[in-house]
């Protein structure tokens, strides 16, 4: 490894949210590296809305984001395999009703 | 035919400047400054696009955009000197960036008002995307300026070189004059009015110091260029030159 590549000087790391279209939610499109908020928002808007992908941005700082474990995902996910009274499907939809 | 030289003046600023930036693809310091440089390099293509190909209407000799691009000489090329000026370092290419950038963008805004409809319409275009260029890179010229000891002097040094270069952007001659007057273009002293505050508002938060203003000799947008424009124009028509009307 080239010991001038100090990997502790590198650019905090961003997670880029695109919306795109007015109405519809920011879903993450990916990462890029940064050195502020102000310069993420202008990387993402060159790097993900090129080909007009969307109208509005969020950046997040990659360590702000609290992630669940994989390891926990037994007792997380889990217990509601078995519990399918949940989903609403035990109603009768009336045929009329095409959107639901 | 001032109202060609005119348009051939705002079109090769365009196109000059798209090259020079194109110069950094694969060689800027990170991924992300790579495709900002190179989002704003073309940009400016496709302005110095609609301006020649309306150069060429003009001059209705049926000349096409690339064979205005590709097939002037040196001094046929309108631009002001400072777009033709070399990269440099990155803080180098950001200050030429905020310069000129501050500059398309007043005269733009202008422009868009301007009794040339066609004029008017590639300006009112142009306009949104120069003030997002003016936006990517005066933020960089604060974080360089206002970064560390070493950034500040190296862009300081760069705004004290490129400086001279700005005095051929307002110096009014004959065809600007006559352009005002015809109100195709604004008045280049307006336009310099409402340039000096948005550079002393970027240079302010940058903590540069606004260099002195000083004689000044070359005057590109007249045909009189710096030697740089040649090895530019070498490397850029080399392709056309050597197989005329190549396509790919």
């Amino acid at each position: 490894m080239n010991p001038s590549i100090d990997s502790k000087r590198e650019w905090p790391l961003y997670e880029i949210f695109i919306r795109a279209r007015g109405g519809l939610d920011h879903k993450h499109v990916g990462s890029l590296h940064a050195c502020d908020a102000r310069m993420a928002i202008e990387h993402a808007r060159d790097l993900y809305t090129r080909r007009q992908e969307g109208v509005s941005i969020w950046a997040v700082r990659s360590v702000d984001i609290t992630a669940s474990d994989p390891q926990d995902a037994d007792s997380l996910f889990e217990p509601a395999r078995d519990k399918i009274y949940r989903h609403p499907t035990f109603y009768d939809i009336p045929e009329a009703v095409k959107t639901l | 035919m001032s109202a060609l030289r005119y348009v051939l003046r705002l079109g090769d600023l365009s196109l000059v400047l798209g090259q020079r930036l194109g110069e950094w693809i694969g060689h800027a310091p990170v991924l992300e400054e790579d495709l900002g440089l190179a989002n704003i390099a073309l940009d400016l293509i496709g302005q110095a696009r609609l301006l020649l190909a309306y150069a060429g209407e003009i001059e209705g000799r049926g000349r096409s955009e690339d064979e205005i691009a590709f097939f002037r000489q040196h001094s046929e090329y309108l631009n002001p000197t400072l777009v033709e000026q070399p990269n440099g370092d990155f803080g180098e290419t950001i200050v030429r960036q905020v310069l000129i950038d501050a500059f398309q963008l007043e005269l733009y805004e202008r422009l868009a008002v301007s009794s040339d409809e066609r004029l008017a319409a590639i300006a009112a275009k142009a306009v949104k995307e120069t003030r997002y260029h003016l936006r990517y890179s005066s933020s960089w010229l604060v974080r360089l300026g206002d970064g560390t000891q070493e950034s500040h002097a190296r862009v300081q040094a760069s705004l004290d070189r490129l400086w001279p270069f700005t005095v051929e952007l307002f110096e009014e001659d004959d065809l600007d004059r006559e352009m005002a007057e015809q109100s195709i273009a604004p008045r280049l002293a307006d336009v310099r009015v409402g340039w000096s505050k948005r550079i002393d508002e970027v240079l302010a938060e940058a903590t540069l110091d606004r260099p002195r203003e000083r004689p000044y000799s070359w005057f590109g947008k007249r045909g009189q260029h710096s030697e740089h424009l040649g090895y530019i124009l070498a490397e850029m028509q080399h392709l056309q030159r050597a197989y005329p009307g190549a396509r790919w």
